[in-house]
């Protein structure tokens, strides 16, 4: 079995730990496992996913040792059934939302393009399922732009797909994660945090792996906040 | 609990878009498994790999060719734009492109064989009798591969029912147009509501399994009826 995996190891061991991470926090967590593991014994293998799946896997018996989730209540309903170690739960990370397009002149550095006809779709992260797609529409709703904006929104099933609607250019532009387009080209409004609650990015710790445990404890270090501060997040 | 006014929305735009692609791909496939079966062309392996591709492509990876492709900067949705018209991505009618080119394989293969099956003897008899090629295709090839036709529509069907991955991936969730069945049962379990999801996925279940029994019970009277 492990040879048709092509590893020689087990997927844990004593020193390696198996990480569930949201999709939105991949690259963050690799940045941070590298250094992690350059100032400690331990290894860390991530599992990126949707948080929503990482649930269900772990409600099912999945094998991860921590998990890092895109939102604060699977955390919590975990904590709550007993699944994930009592007391570990913290909030590692504040989700930033940008609204953004590839488009070097569409969007102002206030938003005002919402209230405008120059686009003809509005890329958001489902609302039910993603918490950036909650806090989008708790931006558009705030704003008193939600009703008008429905006929041209279009949903992704994540924020990363949302991403991939804006950047493939069939939305002409999106609200989707900071950490994602920090860097890219276009044109980007960071929205202010005050206008929408906080999206809020909790882990928890599911055994008692001492790779693990390390390792969020290593996120809380004024180190680890730095890199996550970096890549566009706030931390608390 | 029952089930919600979206939730009908999302069952009726599913079986409209499964309808639809039935149509088209039996049209468009029709002739296209015709040539295959009948051709002597040195390239036709190629044709038939194309065919058969969405078989082996991840339905996400299909979705995402499909999206940029039909997306204002890809060559279909460009052409579009060009004419004047709007990209297919986030449509009806988009889906439909996207499910025609998903279930393609399921069409082409079972017809390919069946009229491939018929054998060259009945078509020789009927050119003697002097049927023309094309009294030829619709008064024997046609009428023999009729549970190739059977198949190929239950197949094309039921396929395009269960597409996820590329709706996923070119469809952008919008209700009463986009939101198909499939996403909105994937919706209702990422967010908990599991109850909802059953009602859901057990009336696809009961609507797919009429509608299949009804097909294999109409195409055994059929046989019957033969003389």
């Amino acid at each position: 079995m492990l040879i048709i995996l092509g590893c020689n190891e087990p997927l844990t061991s004593e020193r390696t730990a198996l990480v569930a991470v949201a999709s939105n926090f991949a690259s963050t967590a690799n940045k941070l496992v590298n250094v992690f593991e350059k100032e400690t014994n331990y290894r860390i293998k991530l599992a990126i996913g949707s948080t929503g799946k990482h649930f269900a896997q772990i409600q099912n018996g999945a094998p991860y040792d921590a998990f890092l989730a895109a939102d604060k209540e699977r955390p919590k309903i975990l904590e709550q059934t007993d699944l994930a170690q009592t007391d570990s739960r913290f909030t590692y990370a504040h989700g930033r939302l940008t609204l953004w397009s590839p488009q070097s002149d569409l969007v102002d550095s206030n938003g005002n393009i919402l209230f405008s006809d120059m686009f003809k779709h509005l890329a958001i992260a489902n609302p039910r399922l993603a918490p950036y797609g909650r806090a989008a529409e708790e931006l558009l709703l705030q704003r008193g732009q939600w009703d008008d904006l429905k006929p041209r929104l279009v949903q992704g099933e994540n924020i990363a797909q949302t991403l991939l609607f804006v950047d493939s250019g069939n939305a002409e532009l999106g609200l989707v994660a900071t950490a994602h387009v920090k860097d890219r080209d276009g044109s980007h409004w960071l929205v202010p945090e005050e206008m929408h609650n906080p999206i809020e990015q909790q882990a928890v710790l599911l055994t008692s792996h001492p790779a693990a445990h390390a390792f969020l404890e290593f996120l809380r270090t004024k180190r680890a906040q730095k890199i996550i501060l970096t890549d566009g997040y706030s931390v608390p | 609990m029952n089930l919600q006014p979206e939730d009908w929305n999302a069952l009726w735009i599913t079986l409209k878009l499964a309808a639809t692609s039935t149509i088209i791909l039996i049209i468009l496939g029709t002739p296209l498994a015709w040539w295959l079966s009948q051709t002597r062309f040195r390239g036709k392996f190629l044709i038939e790999a194309i065919v058969a591709l969405p078989l082996v492509l991840p339905p996400t990876v299909l979705g995402f060719y499909l999206l940029v492709a039909l997306g204002p900067n890809g060559p279909v949705g460009g052409f579009f734009k060009a004419i004047g018209g709007q990209p297919p991505v986030f449509s009806f009618e988009g889906l439909i492109i996207g499910s025609v080119i998903y279930s393609m394989p399921f069409v082409v293969q079972p017809l390919q064989d069946a009229f491939k099956s018929i054998g060259t003897r009945p078509l020789e008899v009927a050119a003697t009798l002097r049927a023309t090629p094309w009294d030829r295709f619709w008064f024997v090839a046609v009428p023999l591969a009729r549970s190739g036709f059977v198949t190929a529509a239950v197949l094309g069907f039921a396929h395009t029912l269960g597409e996820f991955g590329v709706v996923l991936m070119i469809g952008g969730n919008i209700p009463g147009e986009t939101q198909v069945v499939s996403i909105a049962i994937y919706d209702h379990v990422e967010s908990l509501a599991y109850t909802q999801a059953h009602w859901v996925a057990g009336t696809l279940l009961a609507i797919s399994f009429l509608l299949l029994v009804g097909v294999y019970a109409g195409n055994r009277k059929f046989r019957v009826w033969k003389p």
